[in-house]
């Protein structure tokens, strides 16, 4: 463990190395999830610091996402005659897609970073070794409850955005353009199914908590012991794990919708 | 204590408006309620050509959704495809000479089953058969059929012309 430790803060691993240590950690911190709920206030905190406080900015972008497209779709339907089909277009296209997406990439934005730069920053000022050196072990104490509540917050956080891009597209079409709200609501429910589109958006909303909040832990974790360090760690947070979320999204997308 | 206090009633409501959140979109925008409204009863119905028919499909009777299609698989013996659809108990008076055929929604929609009933005064019960069934149209042999009688009769012509 001191030799690992040791080694990764000297230099920071690339490519396949990097990838293979990610998922030797990812197992350690998974395997402390059982530990990490025995502490449910130390949790708790990280699903407020993680979650609640990222709640204003999904919501804000759930409301303006959905008013966006109902704009948009109303007016393009409107040339097809096909404005009936605004409400199951809307939904489908948060629970499948807008939902786990945007909300995992902002919240990469708004607490992956934080994540990333509070631990390079603890590894910086050597409170991670401080934590070593009194026997405590930083992965059981440091990392792993905020990875679990990074994990719990991400499904929330989506669920959260597609009902309130929801409300946002019901404000556009049914307020704005007087559509009748009987139609809005009445089309998704014979149309939008519970199982295909609304539990495989969730599925890959928790997917992305995982690959977001592992990235985040450790990239934050493994930073160098330097303010360039703890720089490259949130830039490298960012990076991967947007592109990772996009890819992964492609590759749920195509597994979960072949035949629907 | 003071402080983990507003921390936990935070992350409470937190928690708690993202199952709410779950609760509005299964409720409000999904199949979910129509799913397991009560109990239902099964019937079968054989059809020749189920067309784009899909597992989940809308049966209807006088354009009101009274039940949905639970299965479809092929009769190893007839050849014919056999489709189940559960109804809804509630609808327990549809007459056993009643008809199934397989219906689009507009030109390009979904396809359903739409049932026309007949005048028997037994009622369809649960393992029941439909035994009139009229099978999906499908828009390409309607169109390939249109096609071919133009063609051959404007060939005709042409022919007759030289």
């Amino acid at each position: 463990m001191a030799a690992s430790t040791r080694s990764t803060t000297r230099r920071s691993r690339t490519g396949l190395a990097a990838f293979g240590a990610a998922w030797i950690f990812f197992a350690r911190v998974v395997s402390l999830f059982p530990r990490a709920c025995m502490r449910p206030l130390l949790v708790t905190e990280q699903v407020y610091a993680l979650g609640n406080r990222t709640v204003p900015l999904v919501g804000f972008s759930g409301f303006f996402i959905g008013l966006v497209m109902a704009l948009q779709l109303y007016g393009v339907l409107g040339r097809f005659g096909a404005t009936v089909t605004l409400g199951p277009i809307v939904a489908i296209t948060l629970m499948r897609e807008l939902g786990p997406v945007i909300s995992a990439l902002l919240y990469t934005g708004r607490a992956g970073t934080a994540l990333a730069s509070e631990i390079g920053l603890m590894r910086a000022t050597e409170q991670l070794s401080a934590m070593e050196m009194m026997a405590i072990d930083p992965v059981r104490r440091v990392i792993a409850p905020r990875f679990a509540g990074g994990v719990i917050a991400v499904p929330l956080l989506a669920l959260i955005f597609s009902m309130i891009g929801m409300l946002g597209a019901w404000l556009v079409a049914v307020v704005m353009m007087g559509m009748d709200p009987n139609v809005f609501w009445g089309q998704m429910l014979s149309s939008v199914k519970f199982y295909d589109d609304l539990v495989n958006g969730i599925i890959k909303s928790i997917v992305f908590g995982f690959c977001v909040n592992l990235i985040a832990v450790y990239e934050g974790f493994h930073a160098l012991s330097s303010p360039g360090g703890v720089a490259r760690a949130t830039t490298r947070t960012v990076v991967i794990a947007s592109i990772a979320v996009l890819a992964l999204d492609f590759l749920l997308t195509a597994y979960m919708f072949r035949g629907v | 204590m003071r402080r983990t206090f507003g921390l936990e009633i935070g992350t409470g409501l937190f928690v708690l408006l993202g199952i709410g959140a779950l609760f509005f979109l299964a409720i409000e925008t999904t199949n979910m309620n129509s799913l397991n409204t009560g109990s239902t009863y099964a019937v079968h119905a054989e059809f020749s050509d189920v067309g784009g028919l899909k597992q989940g499909a809308a049966v209807s009777l006088a354009g009101v959704r009274i039940g949905r299609v639970t299965s479809i698989t092929l009769d190893p013996k007839s050849l014919e495809a056999e489709v189940t659809l559960r109804i809804e108990d509630r609808f327990n008076q549809i007459p056993t000479d009643s008809s199934a055929s397989i219906q689009t929604k507009g030109l390009l929609g979904d396809q359903y089953i739409g049932i026309s009933p007949g005048g028997s005064l037994k009622s369809l019960k649960n393992g029941d058969t439909i035994h009139f069934t009229q099978s999906a149209i499908v828009l390409e042999n309607l169109i390939s059929q249109f096609m071919f009688n133009k063609a051959s009769s404007s060939g005709g012509k042409s022919n007759g012309n030289q």
